[in-house]
């Protein structure tokens, strides 16, 4: 049986991906989350949709590091892993996040240091094990600072970075990073810019993306493909001219 | 943002908000809003919020021993149908389209070809949870906050916000219809056919013809559920219309060709034959956006139910006034409920017959047809339905609507839409 553990598993990306996932024979899903209640509802709708799928769940503070550990050695300790997807992030607006240090250090917190913090211990364990495959999701926003949402941006700017120090570290090892960079998804994390309109990717879309990248072990998987080509050239846009656009 | 609805008469600025379990919301006075599938103003709120549910999608609980289902409100009955035919069970009661919410086929009490047999979604609903916008949560069913229960079904979304709800569901063998389907000349003929249906066979449409020196012929479908899987293979196909014609394209021109050649393709295959559930029930949800071909001015959909006494003389009447208005409808509905009074306070539908068309908008010609129309409706003692109403005066409503001062006790004053507004002033 393959064990993956979906961290952040409440987001609407990893709820998709748990959709999926929840359907294929000889799976143990672990779902880890900030809220036993939300936890148990996702566990539900898997139940409904797959009866015979296996579902654990698991609920932590996503940025205390002890508590995180434990999680790690509790999950790893009890069911084995083979593959753990960070998906928890928040996106607060740019206004906000300007005007309230709190909000902005919480933020940081949790879209760039809780991942440190799952994927150390999980990566010591797959080390071990000599397999496994660590996904996090990133953001197209992190290829490039805008005015619109920097922080939110510099979060994920982060875990890019990261992500490839980790595929230079594992490079010669069986063991797998994956880095994701969805475009704008419709989940809860961007209602406010639905409201305003945006089009957005269907989660349903992404999730199948991200699961074909991880089965391959992609380094980079962009989701929809398409934002691939547009952050190639938006990363090429020289800053004098960049600058002076207005998204 | 702009908004529209199924009916595409208008399209005006909203503010969005997608709401949880949790009924997260401004303080804007709004509606909640599903997949929008309601033809008219009953899911809009122009200046105001509309509440949209997508983000209540998860599947509570699905007991195969009892055939009961429990799932978030904003649920489509087409991820519930994908799920729950495979494993022998379906929904009893769902519309002419499977891309509604649970919520919104709560709020509107939804029928279809089934009334006769299992009455209104609205008749298998077991309990439903409502958030109001004072913060409180309440369980209702026939039991429990009985009265709040019957304002809900039916209640076009104005009591509160259906987070979730448990409903019956009937066995079934096979995703398959056996269906007859029998060309019929005028509306007595109808009207044998409908009353040897009654028992017998579970679904029961009609479609008719009201154009032209014709007009009354039609085709007559029932189905029941095949006893046995089929082993073919369906195929899925989903078309849709890339852009919005700049004129209607149901209109003067094409409608007699229409509705001439709609009618002698369908006697040429009447007859027995096995059909899949899908395109039985919802033909038209293979042309994703199909609400466009009546162009950028959109359409009304008129849909009355006339009590029996008066059934067949009233549907006449409206026939003959529809043929000699020049306005002409391609997609003509007519099906006889059964005898079930539905729970909701402003549930539509009565035991009597229910004639569904649609009008590309043409103005204030289709809107003199419409008061011809409604006169006729009122002075038969039936009304219209409300997912299907943009225009409907006021006093028809309290008319036609019994129940509407004791509906106005369960109402959350934190919600508003363009219908309440017009409908019952507030």
């Amino acid at each position: 049986m393959k064990n993956i553990a979906i961290i952040g598993a409440t987001s609407g990306i990893a709820q998709a991906c748990a959709r999926i996932w929840a359907a294929e024979a000889d799976i143990r899903l672990i779902l880890i989350g900030r809220s036993q209640e939300r936890l148990t509802q996702v566990s539900n709708d898997l139940k409904v949709r797959s009866p015979k799928a296996v579902i654990e769940s698991y609920e932590v503070n996503f940025t205390d590091p002890r508590a995180v550990a434990a999680c790690v050695t509790y999950v790893t300790g009890t069911y084995g892993l083979d593959i753990a997807l960070f998906a928890a992030g928040v996106m607060p607006t740019q206004e906000l996040l300007s005007t309230s240090p709190a909000l902005a250090a919480e933020t940081i917190a949790l879209n760039s240091i809780s991942p440190t913090l799952f994927a150390e211990p999980i990566l010591q364990f797959f080390t071990n094990q000599n397999h496994g495959t660590m996904a996090l999701i990133g953001s197209v926003a992190g290829d490039r600072g805008r005015k619109a949402n920097y922080l939110y941006g510099a979060s994920k700017a982060f875990i890019a970075t990261y992500a490839a120090g980790l595929q230079h570290r594992f490079a010669k090892t069986p063991i797998r990073i994956v880095l994701i960079k969805p475009g704008p998804t419709a989940t809860a994390m961007t209602a406010e810019l639905q409201a305003d309109g945006i089009r957005m990717a269907k989660p349903e879309k992404v999730a199948q993306d991200i699961i074909l990248g991880i089965s391959k072990g992609d380094a980079v998987i962009y989701t929809p493909r398409i934002w691939g080509l547009i952050m190639a050239i938006v990363r090429k846009v020289p800053a004098p001219i960049f600058n002076r656009l207005n998204f | 943002m702009k908004v529209h609805s199924w009916g595409l008469l208008s399209n005006e600025e909203h503010q969005i908000e997608l709401t949880d379990s949790n009924f997260k919301h401004s303080n804007a006075i709004g509606i909640p809003m599903g997949l929008g599938r309601s033809y008219g103003d009953a899911a809009l709120n122009p200046g105001g919020a509309i509440w949209l549910t997508s983000a209540l999608n998860h599947f509570i609980a699905f007991d195969e021993e009892r055939g009961e289902f429990e799932c978030e409100a904003g649920v489509s009955l087409r991820e519930i149908q994908a799920l729950i035919i495979p494993r022998g069970w379906n929904l009893p009661v769902t519309p002419g389209t499977q891309f509604v919410t649970v919520g919104g086929a709560i709020a509107n009490d939804i029928h279809g070809k089934s009334h006769h047999t299992y009455g209104t979604f609205g008749d298998q609903v077991i309990s439903l949870t409502l958030r109001r916008t004072d913060g409180s949560e309440m369980l209702c069913s026939p039991e429990q906050n009985s009265e709040l229960f019957a304002a809900t079904i039916g209640g076009i979304g104005l009591t509160g916000l259906i987070t979730k709800a448990r409903f019956a569901l009937v066995r079934c063998t096979s995703p398959w219809i056996e269906m007859e389907s029998s060309p019929f000349n005028n509306l007595s003929e109808f009207f044998e056919l409908s009353k040897s249906s009654a028992i017998g066979w579970e679904s029961s449409v009609a479609w008719i013809d009201c154009v032209g020196t014709k007009a009354g012929r039609g085709i007559f479908m029932r189905g029941n559920p095949a006893a046995k899987a089929e082993s073919k293979k369906v195929k899925e196909r989903q078309l849709g219309l890339p852009f919005t014609p700049p004129i209607s394209l149901v209109n003067k021109a094409t409608l007699r060709a229409l509705n001439t050649g709609y009618f002698h393709l369908n006697k040429a295959k009447a007859g027995h034959s096995t059909v899949h559930y899908q395109s039985y029930f919802y033909p038209l949800d293979a042309i994703s956006n199909w609400n466009r071909i009546y162009g950028p001015k959109g359409f009304y959909q008129y849909q009355s139910v006339i009590p029996h006494d008066r059934a067949e003389s009233a549907t006449q009447e409206m026939m003959a006034t529809i043929a000699s208005s020049g306005e002409g409808s391609f997609l003509a509905v007519l099906k006889v409920f059964g005898e079930k009074t539905p729970r909701g306070l402003l549930s539509f539908p009565m035991p009597g017959v229910t004639l569904a068309l649609d009008f590309p908008n043409r103005g204030a010609s289709t809107l003199e047809l419409f008061a011809k129309l409604d006169e006729i409706v009122i002075r038969s003692g039936g009304r219209l339905y409300l997912a299907k109403d943009a225009r409907m005066s006021r006093p028809m409503f309290e008319t036609t609507y019994p129940n509407v001062s004791e509906f106005k006790k369960y109402r959350d004053p934190g919600i508003s839409s363009a219908m309440s507004r017009r409908l019952l002033g507030a």
